[in-house]
C-alpha cells in the first residue's frame, strides 16, 4: 500500500513506523507542484512548435481561411533565391561571430587572469555591455557608425583612412552588427572561459613547472587541453545564440542595404508581420527548428560530458 | 610559481588603456551625445567635452513617447513575471529536487527541453495563440510566456539538492509540513541563488524588446524598450541627441543594478557556464 510512490526515505520510515496510510494527497504533490511551470511550458513553448509546424502546410494571410497546400511552401522556399541569400546571411553571421567572439576571448581571458584590482576593474569594463539592453546598445553603435557624423569615420579619419559606409554598404553592413555583437558578448565568453581556467587544477601547473615548461608551453599542453570541453560548449552556446539575432537588424539595418543583413528570424517576422504569409513564415520557422535542434543536440552532448569531466 | 608571458609594465599599462576605451567609449558617446544640442552632434570634427549640458533633451525624449505609461508598463510586466517564476520556479525546483515520482525524469526532460526553444523560433504561433484567446495588447501577452523559467529550475534543483538530507529528516521526525520544510529549511539555504535568479529575471525582462514588440500592436501594454526604439521614427530624421537622452534613461536601472551588484550579476549571467 504504501510502497515506492512515496517520496523521501524519511517520510516513508515516518510513515511505515505510524502504520499510518500514505494520503493521496501526498502522492499527487510533486505533479501538483510541477504542474504551474509544465503547463506554461506545454502552453507557451511545446504546442507552438507543433502549431508552427502544422501551419507550414498551410497558406494562410491570417485573416482569411487556411488553404492546406503540402508541401508547396518548403518547394517555394527552396526555389527562392531570397530565401538561400538569408540563409546565407545567417550562416555568415554565425560564422564570423562565433570564430571572432570564442576566439577572442580566449586571450582576453589569458590577460585579465591574474586576481590584481586593474584585472578586476577590468573585468567589469568588458562584462558592461553584456548586462544592457540590445535596443540601447544598437542605437549608440548605429550612432557611432554613421557614415556622415559617427564617431567611427571621425578617428578614421584622423589616421588618414577613407571613411566607411558601415550601414549603407551592402558589402559592409554585416560586418558591422557582426562587430556590434563580438562587442557585446566577448566580455561573457570570457568570464566563463576564466572561471574554467580557474577550475584547473593548480597541482597541473606546478607539476609543469618542476618540467621547467614554458609559459606557450603550459598553455598550449594544459591549459588549453583543460579547457576544450569550456570552448566546446561555449562554442555552441554562440552559434545558437548567434541564430536568434533579432535586435541589432531590426534597429541598425531593417535588413538592408539590399538585403546584405537579412536573417532567418527577421525574414520570419517580415513574412509574418509586413506580408501576412504565415504558411511560409512557419516554413522558414521549421527550418530555422532544425538548425537549432541540431545545435542542441551537441550542447547538450558537451554539458553532459563538461559534468561528467569536473 | 608558473611563469607567463611577460609584458612590460607600460605595454600592459597601454593595453589595459585600450581595452577599457574599447568598452568604454560606446557609453561615454551615449551620456556625451545626451547632453549635447542638435548643432554639437552635426558637428565635425566632433567634440569629446560638453561645457553647457541640455538636460532639456531629456524632457524632449520624456515627452516625445507615453514615457510615465511605458515605464508603468515595464515596471508591471518585470514584477509580475518575477512574481509568477517565484510561484511557479520554487515548487517545481524542490519537486524535481526532492521527490521520485513516476515520470519525474522525463518531465525534467522536457523542462530543460525548453530551455532551448528561443522566443525567436515561436513568436509567430504565440501571437497567432494570443490573438486566438483576444490577449493580444494585454499585460497577459508579455507575462505568460516567461511565467516560468526552465533554466531557474534547473538552477534552483541543484542548490535543492545539495541540502543535507539529515536536515529534512529531522524536521520531519518534528513532524514540519513539506510547506514549512520548504520555508524554513530550503528557501532560506537557497537565498543567493534565489536572489541571483532574481536578478537574472529582471534584468532581461525589463531589457527584453522582442517579445513586446511582436505580440502588441499598440502602446497601451508597451514597454520602454520599445518605446525608445520608437524615437528613432521621430518626424525630420533621426536626433541623435533626443535618441541618446531615450537610452539613457533606458540603461540606468540596469547599470545601478550592475554596479551595485557587480559580482552577482556576473555570476547570475554566467553560472550555466560555471556548472
Amino acid at each position: 500500500m504504501l510502497k515506492t510512490e512515496a517520496i523521501l526515505p524519511a517520510a516513508q520510515v515516518r510513515e511505515t513506523a505510524k502504520g499510518k496510510p500514505k494520503h493521496i494527497f501526498s502522492r499527487a504533490l510533486p505533479y501538483l507542484m510541477v504542474a504551474p511551470s509544465l503547463t506554461i511550458f506545454s502552453v507557451f513553448v511545446l504546442y507552438p512548435i507543433f502549431y508552427m509546424i502544422y501551419l507550414s502546410f498551410f497558406k494562410w494571410n491570417m485573416i482569411g481561411p487556411k488553404t492546406f497546400i503540402g508541401l508547396k511552401n518548403f518547394t517555394d522556399m527552396f526555389a527562392d533565391p531570397e530565401f538561400w541569400q538569408v540563409l546565407g546571411n545567417s550562416f555568415q553571421y554565425m560564422f564570423f561571430t562565433v570564430v571572432l567572439s570564442v576566439g577572442l576571448a580566449l586571450p582576453l581571458a589569458v590577460y585579465l587572469k591574474a586576481n590584481t584590482r586593474v584585472n578586476r576593474f577590468l573585468q567589469g569594463v568588458v562584462f558592461t555591455p553584456y548586462v544592457v539592453s540590445l535596443v540601447s546598445i544598437s542605437f549608440v553603435w548605429m550612432w557611432l557608425m554613421d557614415s556622415d557624423y559617427g564617431l567611427l569615420n571621425y578617428l578614421l579619419e584622423l589616421l588618414h583612412l577613407p571613411a566607411v559606409g558601415w550601414l549603407n554598404d551592402p558589402d559592409v553592413a554585416m560586418y558591422s552588427l557582426i562587430t556590434v555583437s563580438v562587442w557585446k558578448s566577448l566580455g561573457y565568453n570570457a568570464m566563463i572561459l576564466l572561471s574554467g581556467m580557474q577550475s584547473i587544477p593548480p597541482y597541473l601547473y606546478e607539476a609543469a613547472n618542476l618540467d621547467k615548461s614554458s609559459g606557450m608551453t603550459t598553455f598550449f599542453k594544459i591549459t588549453l587541453p583543460m579547457l576544450s570541453p569550456t570552448l566546446f560548449f561555449l562554442t555552441l552556446m554562440n552559434m545558437i545564440s548567434s541564430f536568434k539575432v533579432f535586435e541589432t537588424v531590426n534597429i541598425m539595418t531593417s535588413g538592408g542595404p539590399m538585403n546584405s543583413t537579412n536573417t532567418l528570424v527577421y525574414d520570419i517576422y517580415l513574412y509574418g508581420f509586413s506580408y501576412y504569409k504565415i504558411g511560409y513564415a512557419s516554413a522558414m520557422g521549421v527550418v530555422l527548428m532544425i538548425i537549432i535542434g541540431i545545435c542542441t543536440i551537441f550542447y547538450f552532448r558537451s554539458l553532459s560530458r563538461r559534468v561528467h569531466y569536473r | 610559481m608558473k611563469k607567463r608571458i611577460t609584458f612590460t609594465s607600460a605595454g600592459k599599462l597601454v593595453f589595459d588603456v585600450f581595452l577599457f576605451l574599447i568598452f568604454f567609449l560606446p557609453f561615454y558617446w551615449m551620456v556625451l551625445t545626451s547632453i549635447k544640442t542638435m548643432g554639437e552632434t552635426l558637428k565635425m570634427p566632433p567634440s569629446f567635452w560638453v561645457s553647457n549640458p541640455q538636460w532639456e533633451n531629456f524632457v524632449t525624449a520624456f515627452n516625445a513617447i507615453p514615457f510615465l505609461n511605458m515605464l508603468k508598463n515595464s515596471l508591471i510586466v518585470v514584477f509580475g513575471t518575477l512574481f509568477c517564476q517565484c510561484i511557479t520556479v520554487i515548487p517545481a525546483a524542490y519537486a524535481f529536487a526532492r521527490y521520485e515520482f513516476k515520470g519525474s525524469k522525463f518531465l525534467f526532460g522536457v523542462t530543460l527541453a525548453t530551455m532551448m526553444i528561443p522566443a525567436q523560433l515561436i513568436f509567430l504561433p504565440v501571437f497567432l495563440l494570443f490573438s486566438q484567446l483576444g490577449l493580444i495588447n494585454s499585460y497577459w501577452s508579455l507575462i505568460l510566456p516567461s511565467a516560468s523559467s526552465a533554466f531557474a529550475i534547473f538552477m534552483l534543483r541543484q542548490t535543492f539538492k545539495q541540502v543535507p538530507e539529515e536536515l529534512l529528516e529531522a524536521a520531519r521526525l518534528d513532524n514540519a509540513s513539506e510547506w514549512t520544510i520548504l520555508r524554513r529549511i530550503m528557501l532560506p539555504i537557497a537565498r543567493p541563488t534565489v536572489v541571483t535568479l532574481a536578478l537574472l529575471t529582471f534584468i532581461s525582462s525589463w531589457n527584453d524588446y522582442f517579445w513586446p514588440l511582436v505580440l502588441t500592436t499598440n502602446n497601451t501594454v508597451r514597454t520602454l524598450p520599445v518605446g525608445i526604439a520608437a524615437l528613432k521614427a521621430a518626424e525630420g530624421g533621426i536626433k541623435y541627441h533626443i535618441l541618446m537622452a531615450g537610452n539613457v534613461l533606458l540603461v540606468i536601472p540596469v547599470l545601478a543594478a550592475f554596479f551595485i551588484a557587480q559580482k552577482q550579476v556576473i555570476r547570475a549571467f554566467t553560472y550555466m557556464g560555471e556548472k
